[in-house]
């Protein structure tokens, strides 16, 4: 068997992650450079991975199959098709930004004790989470998927809950409280959903007798799996409600706003950028590869949902006062987009909702990040705190803008393209569905344009005359960023090469062709 | 039963029993070295006695932990021994007269009781945590178990420096009970396995050195309710008795089969009438639910708990149960399979009501021993939900379970027992607050544990959880799992409180210390972290162990 690549690429941010719990307390700067280089060593595996990927080849490439829990039948099988690869690379990339970003978020106040160590225990932590989310990517197996898909909960319950916001951090008793509501209403939604998911997962064996993806999708396909109409349906449900409160999409979506608005801006990009995109992609790879007909039953009740998240979301958004709850409210519409591509069940849908999923983290992360260093130097979330940043601090107004801009989705920058070919791929087969998801984007325009006026324009308030700019290591983080989204923005070609393939697999998975464009009917 | 029938009753059997009857006796066949766990253990506590009685009152506390620790590794490495010898899949069979079986189930569960009571001694054995009293060191128990509370005498035990060393062969004796008590193979070797295990239980549950009323009032609480179950249990015996002809596993089993026919005249009113079958096998599953505290039998559970020595805890709950799962399986797979159709209803109500009260009424609670009783009730509904699959995985995911989860249990109380402020153990949640800041180390340990408890994937608690639910699904109670998981959810809730408290909440000025613990509670600890690691990432060794040992000899 020839090197496991994949499982290298997992463990060695796992691995990472204990040799950054076990920094002595007083070299904390050594544990934030070893979390970096680890973060950076994983990208570079990460590469390799996209590197070594095949559009063309088959469908699932790298793969690696191992015994491991035989009575439950069970096997450790990893294995990458476009869309994986494509989000692996996301996160990989993502992660040492975040870790540039969090720097300093994690010092301790004072020294407390010798013994607490939160500066190690933040890294280790996000660097845990990066292991769980990657193998998710890459797992085959439902059993393995869903361990991953659970256990990830928990270091990024406690990132939620360890390490707020500094806006409103210290000795305050009612910001603490807020912050473990947040961490507390975020586990329970997903471990609710989790054990939900656990309940199908066990129905699943039951039926099928093992956990392989690509055993029970080839036994759907050729007949020898015969699934009951209602117990494919329950099945469906249950994964679907588990990834619905992960992604999340309307009414399973109220645990957003608290973890994100509560948690460091690195964590919450963590939360939106990256951890639910699991949701998403599980629902492209499980709800569709292993359910293709409660999959098509269950469409419409999706879509509405999705639409709802696209418009309620953007609604909410335009509302808010608070910056991070904006963008949270911002990523809830734009995952409603996302879905809404999944579930389109065309080709443009799906291929465009995973350059979504990777777009919405760029520029998600691009946004919220300098969102982040913006909050943290005048320690308010409020948007009614700023005004006229862009005089005094022109570059960090410059990046907030592009992030804002690309949120937006404006054409040149990389989410037009995902968000085009979500909405082109909704027109073909539902028109309606289409018009009305167009409404995001006008309340996308008004929400972002509406934040960066009140911030960063008019007077100059007192409080921020004095904010300096953004520093070397800021800039490091947001520069390569905003490349990434112009660069993809005007060439998506190697992204769209990558993900294409697999999305064809998908949508013969669900038995479902294009609709041929209807010239006659549009006359 | 009418006068007359009495009299004919006698007649018959003086006539069944001529003159010379009494050379036709055969000399009991014991098989010795098939008995020998249970042989050592109970042998090493008569030792223990006899080291009460003649050893110097200095030494007798190294010479009873030697004594208990050796005994408990030998009837282990003895139950190893039977295994690799096959004792657990092809020679199992019945030994001793029909009164013991050897087979898988029977060794598997005396392993994991060995190895847990093994762990509980040591934290029974722990004198590093109480501070030292007129320059000795002492123990979780009762400087002396005679004297009143608050009284002078209690005070001169406790300056002479006295400590309750017959701890540890009351632990013998329990264990020696619960040794027998999976493996007995008829009625009232199973009645008398119960009482040799619970009779030094109540006694240990009194023993507590500090808040010893509340002590003797749980130990008064459960001798009370467990003497009512053991009366159950044996009233049920007396009906099965009636119903049968015999207190055999195997033969109670032919005559609810229908296939013995042949009435024993003596019976001849009784024998093969439902009623008493019925009200019999009923009253003995009530008597074994009860100690394995599920609803609506649990109500001793949360006092019991709460009251005995957190030592003495941890050993209940994780040897009691397996223990009394392991009888409770045998009684249903072997004996009342015949009557499964009757009893499989009512344990469905049992299984609901014990995972959903034990997980609400869990989230009420403020103190950390209670808490941990109620979340054992919704774990014995788990582990029922897997008992009544009526499938051999039925039998392997509960061996499974119930080994994973006695290693949780005792890890956490033996936590539980290092968090000190100047009363003794902080039980109340409250002083819990902020204890990840405090002491890092401890409290993660102890988050491993809730969250094995809750079944948060990588831990044990999920194996066992994922082999019983899959077990449910697979024997048509598909709707036992959806319960099973909406209480978990539930369940998840109050372990989730504990982390946060201990970690995202300031710690208190007035806070509890952490006791700096001797090797022997920092092994209990280490061992049940290493088992939930383990049995959560690699589980498969012990589940193919578990399923060979899945099969009961009839």
């Amino acid at each position: 068997m020839s090197f496991p690549l994949l499982t290298a690429t997992a463990v060695l941010p796992a691995v990472g992650a204990i040799a950054t719990a076990a920094v002595p307390a007083a070299r904390r700067t050594a544990a934030k450079w070893l979390a970096l280089l680890v973060s950076l060593a994983t990208l570079a595996l990460a590469v390799t991975v996209l590197v070594r990927f095949d559009p063309d080849g088959a469908r699932y490439q790298l793969t690696e199959s191992r015994s491991w829990i035989a009575e439950f039948g069970v096997r450790y099988e990893l294995g990458v098709d476009g869309i994986g690869v494509a989000l692996i690379a996301l996160t990989a990339l993502l992660i040492p930004f975040i870790v540039l970003a969090g720097w300093h978020d994690a010092d301790p106040l004072e020294t407390k004790s010798s013994r607490w160590r939160p500066t190690q225990g933040f890294f280790a932590l996000i660097l845990a989470v990066e292991a769980m989310v990657i193998i998710s990517f890459a797992a085959t197996d439902v059993f393995l998927f869903y361990i991953f898909f659970e256990a990830m909960l928990i270091p990024m319950y406690f990132l939620i809950g360890g390490f707020g916001d500094r806006a409103h951090s210290g000795t305050d008793e009612n910001a603490s409280a807020q912050r473990s509501y947040a961490a507390v209403k975020f586990l329970l939604y997903n471990l609710v959903g989790g054990l939900i998911m656990l309940a199908a997962v066990i129905g699943l064996y039951v039926v099928a007798g093992n956990f392989s993806l690509q055993e029970i999708t080839e036994a759907r396909a050729n007949g020898t799996l015969e699934m009951a109409t209602s117990t494919e349906r329950w099945l469906f449900l249950g994964f679907f409600f588990a990834f619905a409160v992960k992604a999340p999409l309307w009414p399973l979506h109220t645990w957003l706003p608290n973890a994100m608005g509560e948690s460091t801006a690195p964590v919450a990009v963590l939360i939106t950028a990256v951890v639910d995109k699991v949701g998403t992609f599980a629902m492209l790879r499980f709800c569709l590869g292993l359910f293709p007909e409660a999959s098509k039953w269950a469409t419409p009740v999706i879509l509405v949902l999705a639409l709802i998240s696209i418009v309620y979301g953007a609604l909410l958004a335009v509302g808010q006062r608070d910056i991070k709850r904006l963008v949270a409210y911002a990523s809830i519409s734009h995952f409603g987009f996302i879905i809404l591509g999944i579930f389109a069940m065309t080709s443009q849908g799906q291929s465009g909702a995973t350059l979504y999923m990777v777009n919405h983290g760029l520029s998600t992360a691009a946004l919220m990040l300098v969102a982040g260093f913006l909050i943290s130097r005048r320690g308010s979330r409020l948007i009614a705190d700023y005004g006229g940043v862009q005089k005094v601090a022109p570059v960090l107004a410059g990046t907030f803008l592009i992030g804002g801009l690309a949120t937006l989705s404006l054409p040149g920058l990389a989410p037009f393209v995902s968000e085009f070919l979500v909405l082109v791929g909704a027109f073909a087969r539902y028109p309606v569905v289409g018009i009305i998801a167009t409404i995001g984007i006008v309340l996308a325009a008004l929400y972002t344009l509406v934040l960066y006026q009140r911030t960063m324009t008019g007077p100059v308030k007192p409080e921020v005359s004095a904010m300096p700019d953004l520093r070397a290591r800021e800039l490091l983080v947001v520069a390569p960023l905003i490349a990434l989204l112009i660069g993809l923005g005007v060439y998506p070609k190697p992204l769209t090469d990558l993900v294409n393939p697999a999305v064809k697999h998908t949508m013969s998975d669900v038995q479902q062709k294009d609709p041929k464009p209807d010239v006659e009917a549009a006359k | 039963m009418s006068a007359s029938a009495v009299h004919s009753l006698w007649t018959m059997a003086s006539a069944a029993a001529p003159g010379d009857a009494i050379d036709k006796i055969d000399t009991p066949t014991i098989e010795y070295a098939q008995l020998s766990p249970t042989l050592i253990v109970i042998g090493a506590a008569v030792l223990g006695i006899l080291i009460e009685a003649f050893v110097p009152r200095k030494t007798r506390y190294y010479a009873q932990v030697f004594v208990a620790v050796v005994a408990l590794t030998a009837a282990f490495a003895a139950v190893v021994g039977l295994a690799a010898n096959g004792y657990g899949t092809t020679k199992a069979h019945i030994a001793a007269m029909g009164a013991i079986a050897v087979d898988g189930p029977a060794l598997f569960l005396q392993g994991t009781i060995l190895l847990a009571g093994l762990v509980a001694i040591f934290t029974f054995a722990e004198r590093r945590l109480d501070p030292v009293a007129h320059g000795n060191r002492v123990d979780s128990f009762a400087a002396q178990a005679g004297s009143v509370p608050g009284s002078e005498g209690e005070q001169a035990a406790t300056k002479a420096g006295f400590t309750t060393t017959e701890v540890f062969p009351l632990a013998l004796f329990a264990v020696g009970g619960m040794l027998v008590f999976p493996s007995a193979n008829d009625l009232l070797t199973l009645f008398i396995a119960l009482e040799v295990f619970s009779l030094p239980l109540y006694l240990l549950c009194a023993l507590a050195r500090r808040k010893r009323l509340m002590s003797q009032e749980a130990a008064v609480k459960y001798f009370l309710l467990g003497s009512f179950s053991s009366a159950f249990l044996l009233f049920g015996i007396a009906l099965l008795y009636g119903y049968a002809g015999s207190v055999s596993y195997g033969t109670i089993a032919k005559v609810i089969d229908g296939s013995v026919q042949e009435i024993n005249p003596a019976l001849a009113d009784t024998m093969g009438n439902d009623a008493l079958l019925l009200i019999g096998a009923a009253m003995i599953v009530m008597g074994l639910l009860f100690k394995v505290g599920a609803v609506p039998f649990h109500m001793w559970t949360p006092d019991v708990y709460e009251g005995a020595p957190t030592p003495v805890t941890g050993f209940m709950a994780a040897a009691t149960k397996v223990a009394a799962f392991g009888a409770l399986l045998r009684l249903l797979y072997v004996v009342l399979p015949g009557l499964r159709w009757d009893w499989r209803p009512v344990m469905w109500g049992v299984v609901i009501l014990t995972m959903l009260a034990g997980a609400i009424v869990a989230i009420t609670q403020t103190d950390i021993k209670r808490l941990l009783a109620y979340s054992s009730i919704a774990h014995a509904g788990f582990i029922l939900a897997g008992v009544i699959a009526m499938t051999p995985d039925g039998i392997s995911s509960v061996l499974f379970y119930l080994a994973a989860y006695s290693f949780v249990t005792i890890g956490a109380f033996a936590v539980v027992t290092l968090v000190r402020d100047a009363g003794g153990e902080a039980t109340h949640l409250s002083k819990w607050a902020g204890l990840g800041r405090r002491s890092p180390l401890v409290a993660a340990v102890f988050a491993v544990f809730l969250l094995a408890f809750a079944g948060i994937p990588l831990t044990s608690g999920f194996s066992g959880k994922f082999a019983v639910f899959k077990a449910a699904a697979e024997g048509g109670a598909g709707a036992l799992v959806v319960v099973g998981v909406l209480s978990s959810a539930i369940a998840a809730f109050f372990y989730i409180r504990v982390i946060v408290l201990m970690f995202f909440s300031e710690p208190k000025a007035d806070g509890p210390t952490v006791a700096v613990p001797s090797p022997l509670t920092m092994t209990a600890i280490g061992v049940g972290v290493a088992v939930t690691l383990v049995l959560g990432v690699a589980p498969q060794y012990f589940l193919d162990l578990a399923n060979q040992a899945g099969v009961f000899v009839r």
